[in-house]
């Protein structure tokens, strides 16, 4: 067994673990992490000021590393590497040794020396630590300063902004992110993000930072050119250095600009010991993006096995949004190749600058910059990896549509080796393989591939190329829901809704054929329902109903029912419980707490439902629609009221959620929860919808759940205020109701959303359909005629002649046979069946 | 020998939907679908592949012209006119002749 010890716990050193601890390679890991907590993610670190907690940003945990047996060390950093001995020592004296060393040191932020710099109110921006350092100086500051006018700098700046300081960005260039951008495009960038207040300063060279007396600032910043600039606090930005000091004491050769050497293999110049990530210079070169840095940890773990791969470099193009705004970098930006041609399109109105660059000849695309509008980056990247050639007149690449635009690169053309998803890596090799194993449908490629799981910015081409794929296979996609509609249950749910059709043979007579199904009927079942809100049991919905439905209750597998009545947010009072113990008691049934905080009462004959729901109705029970595909429970964690950490009274919301949503037909069943803090005790981040309090109201997750596929929730939006929150609610519900397919949960539904969760946000927060208002009306409706089904159903003598086992006799099913188990009963296997009717006959 | 046995009334029976009754010790499902001719159909109530008396409790419709009702418990059709499993032709359950008289349920076993 191989003792593989790795130094550096950040994204790629985690990669590197993650990928070693999954492979055949017989192997102990030992990870020895410098921060007190293991691996987060950096790039969305900013997000921390927008509501996300550090657990949030991790990206494992010391239990995890547990479980795969990766034995691992927080906050004791190495301080020495003994190559003679083949050991590490840590700063507390521990020593560790390797027969492979791998260094995931990462980089530093470079600090200029500036005198001053030492100022409390000084910082940098790299770490979780760090950023509790910002906003505990940004506590009753006012001005923020970035010193760095970069792709760091400016995210920098957007943390201070959201943190609510006048923002200003010094760039000692004479433009913003000058690496990626050429002068027109950083000109554009420069008056985007002035537009949104924060004040740019280029060509200057901070001198001093002096700290301030009898002023209303703490400080003021004094350049090179006598002005002067007063702020509370400072934030350096401006570039990052490689971690390589452990690597020079221990004599291994640096690269000419810093960085440890390194070769394709990723071996340092001693052979057992790799370095990976922004510590690491290939032919003077460092990666500072978190892709590369994952490509190589995957080489340097392959060449611990038998099919070694190589790092032969990355391409550093990037696509991001910096506050808010789209800046796209492909290639050789600045055209410095010999020859090259640049085309540029610049729209000041609406703020929006292209540029391309081009070969010579014409043919083949060199690099481009997009500021303000990335669509055309997906398709640009790919003429650049690819190298295909371009169009004759290549400026139709980058010109609005009216202006005779060239539609986006045909999936047919790329080549089986383009890089489609490079957060995952997915080639469309890959994409068509899944496609050729049987996964055609769009969701299906995606949990496949996990091609556009990632960023999800190449969403938009994965679905040309699935889209492709399936004419070029001749194919075209059976959206039908069964033989006798063919149609979408979305497409179905507007033909009800525009044509104001009540009943299922209505339906049937106007769109559909035969005689319907099991399928399609219930179908139309649920969306009559979430439509018109009618009583399911009325007697033209009676052949819609499955069993479940139809008897209000869960079919169990010996053909008897389970007994879920509603615990709102899994508060209830003694009194009730002790009904709840009665009624199981009197009836003889199995009893079981569910992960939704109820009560399951199982082993119901039908002809017992009737008077068990008499007794829990007359006790103020209320169904609990277990049975429906509706909304079941909306879990809490105590909150406020008693725990000593709560921050908002979270049993409360989830009462007034679950009573506001309670028996709201959906495509499928619906989960919620509600925490009273971020130590998220009530599992919010698994439902559907969670909500989770902040000390300023509430952060609303959509689109998780658990059970055979989990799913973390993505965070919609935060600090939401009451009201806010339950209106974003109304809009997102219903048009997850009004929008999905049959079966389909709200993670699904989403990931087949053309823009996903942009465009989800974009429909429910900005109203970009306009249509919120005619959302929220409907659910106004539904919430306004709310009825229990079984309170219902017990008062209607015509009704309850359904539930009966024998139409013409008072007799049992003497099929149904239980036995008893750890003081309770439980439905006989067919063996011990068997068995007692022979001892009864 | 085969005997006729009223089973049960007329207005015992559910329009689109499934009851069930007992006769001679044997449990029968009986669906009435007033759009089709017969307007009754009649097969065991045993689920062979759930192995439960549920079917009376499954949801009528039709697969490819054959009227079926889906057991509530494994979804598999069984053909109302034969009693045939639409998903494994090796598994069927009993089909009884069965017709309306007047406000009577006649089943022939």
């Amino acid at each position: 067994m191989l003792n593989v010890v790795v130094i550096g716990n950040g994204m790629v050193g985690h990669h590197y673990v993650e990928q070693l601890a999954a492979s055949p390679i017989d192997t102990q890991i030992t990870v020895i992490g410098g921060e007190t907590r293991p691996a987060y993610d950096r790039v969305h670190l900013s997000e921390y000021f927008a509501g996300r907690s550090p657990e949030d940003l991790a990206l494992t945990s010391r239990e995890h590393y547990i479980e795969i047996g990766v034995e691992a060390h927080f906050g004791d950093p190495v301080f020495r590497i003994d190559r003679h001995n083949k050991n590490v020592i840590t700063q507390a004296g521990r020593q560790f040794s390797y027969d492979k060393l791998v260094l995931a040191t990462g980089s530093y932020p470079f600090v200029p020396s500036v005198p001053g710099r030492d100022h409390d109110s000084c910082l940098v921006y790299r770490t979780i630590d760090d950023l509790g350092s910002i906003k505990a100086q940004a506590d009753e500051a006012h001005i923020g300063v970035v010193i760095g006018g970069g792709l760091l700098g400016l995210e920098a700046a957007n943390a201070l902004q959201n943190l609510g300081l006048e923002t200003h960005v010094v760039e000692f260039a004479p433009g913003l992110m000058g690496v990626q951008l050429d002068t027109g495009g950083s000109g554009m960038l420069r008056r985007k993000i002035e537009a949104l207040g924060v004040k740019v300063h280029t060509s200057k060279v901070t001198e001093v930072i002096e700290a301030t007396k009898d002023s209303d600032t703490r400080l003021l910043l004094k350049f090179a050119d006598g002005d002067c600039l007063a702020t509370d606090v400072v934030v350096f930005s401006a570039g990052i250095r490689p971690f390589d000091q452990l690597a020079l004491d221990a004599d291994l050769k640096l690269g000419d600009r810093g960085g440890i050497e390194i070769d394709y293999h990723c071996k340092t110049s001693d052979s057992d010991i790799f370095a990976i990530g922004e510590c690491a210079s290939l032919g003077g070169r460092i990666f500072g993006l978190v892709a590369p840095g994952y490509r190589m940890a995957e080489a340097a773990v392959s060449q611990l096995g038998d099919d070694k791969q190589s790092f032969q470099g990355a391409d550093m193009s990037t696509k991001l949004k910096l506050l808010g705004v789209d800046v796209g970098s492909i290639g050789d930006a600045h055209g410095t190749e010999e020859g090259a041609i640049a085309y540029t399109f610049s729209d000041e109105r609406i703020e929006v600058y292209k540029r391309l660059i081009v070969s010579a000849n014409g043919k083949t695309l060199l690099g481009a910059v997009l500021v303000g509008d990335c669509s055309d980056y997906d398709t640009l990247l790919q003429y650049y990896l690819n190298g295909i050639d371009l169009p004759t007149d290549p400026e139709t690449l980058i010109l609005p549509y009216n202006a005779g635009a060239t539609p986006a690169l045909g999936a047919s053309v790329l080549p089986a080796t383009a890089i489609i998803c490079s957060c995952h890596n997915v080639s469309k090799g890959d994409i068509v393989e899944a496609m050729d194993a049987g996964y055609l449908a769009l969701g299906d490629v995606k949990v496949e591939t996990k091609a556009s799981t990632g960023c999800g910015g190449c969403a938009a081409l994965l679905k040309n190329i699935v889209d492709d794929q399936l004419s070029e296979r001749g194919l075209e996609v059976d959206t039908a829901i069964c033989e006798h509609f063919s149609y979408t249950r979305q497409e179905l749910f507007h033909l009800i809704k525009v044509g104001n059709i009540e009943s299922f043979d209505e339906l049937l007579d106007k769109y559909g054929s035969g005689r319907g199904c099991d399928i399609c009927k219930p179908t139309v079942g649920s969306i009559l329902a979430s439509l018109w809100n009618d009583y399911v049991l009325k007697e033209k919905h009676v052949g819609l109903q499955d069993t479940n439905d139809t008897f209000l209750a869960n079919m169990q597998k010996n053909g008897t029912y389970s007994v879920v009545p509603r615990i709102a947010g899994g508060e209830i009072t003694p009194d009730k419980l002790i009904v709840l113990g009665e009624v199981a008691k009197k009836y003889n049934l199995y009893t079981k707490i569910t992960g939704a905080q109820r009560v399951d009462l199982f082993g119901a004959r039908v002809q017992q439902l009737p008077s068990i729901w008499k007794e829990l109705v007359d006790a103020g029970f209320e169904t609990g629609h277990a049975y429906g595909k509706a909304l079941r429970t909306v879990k809490s964690c105590v909150g406020s009221t008693w725990c000593r950490y709560g921050v908002q009274d979270s049993v409360a919301m989830a009462l007034y959620v679950e009573n506001r949503y309670k028996g709201l037909r959906s495509p499928h069943k619906l989960k919620s929860a509600v925490s009273g803090c971020t130590r998220e005790c009530a599992e919010a981040q698994s439902k559907d919808f969670g909500i989770i309090a902040t000390e300023n109201g509430w952060n609303l997750f959509v689109c998780g759940n658990g059970g055979m596929k989990p799913r973390h929730a993505d965070l919609f939006a935060t600090d939401l205020d009451d009201e806010t929150l339950i209106k974003y609610i109304d809009r997102f519900l219903m048009f997850y109701v009004r929008t999905a397919d049959r079966l389909q949960r709200t993670s699904v539904w989403m990931e087949n959303l053309e823009g996903g969760l942009d465009y989800l946000k974009q429909v429910v927060i900005e109203d970009s359909l306009g249509i919120a208002t005619e959302l929220e009306e409907q659910m106004n409706n539904i919430v306004g005629t709310y009825q229990c089904e079984w309170k219902r159903t017990i008062e209607n003598p015509e009704r309850l002649k359904r539930f009966v086992q024998f139409v013409n006799t008072d007799a049992e099913d003497d099929q149904i046979v239980f036995v008893q188990e750890r003081g309770q009963p439980r439905p006989a296997t067919e063996a011990e069946r068997l068995e007692l009717s022979k001892a009864t006959a | 020998m085969s005997q006729i046995l009223k089973i049960c009334e007329q207005t015992d029976l559910v329009a689109n939907s499934g009851i069930c009754a007992i006769a001679e010790g044997q449990q029968i499902a009986l669906f009435y679908l007033p759009k089709e001719t017969p307007l009754v159909y009649a097969i065991g109530n045993w689920d062979p592949i759930g192995k439960a008396n549920v079917l009376s409790r499954g949801m009528v419709g039709d697969i490819n012209q054959r009227l079926v009702v889906a057991s509530p418990l494994y979804k598999q059709h069984f053909d109302l006119q034969t009693g045939n499993c639409i998903e494994d032709s090796a598994i069927s359950v009993p089909v009884y002749h069965v017709e309306l008289a007047g406000d009577e349920v006649l089943v022939t076993l």
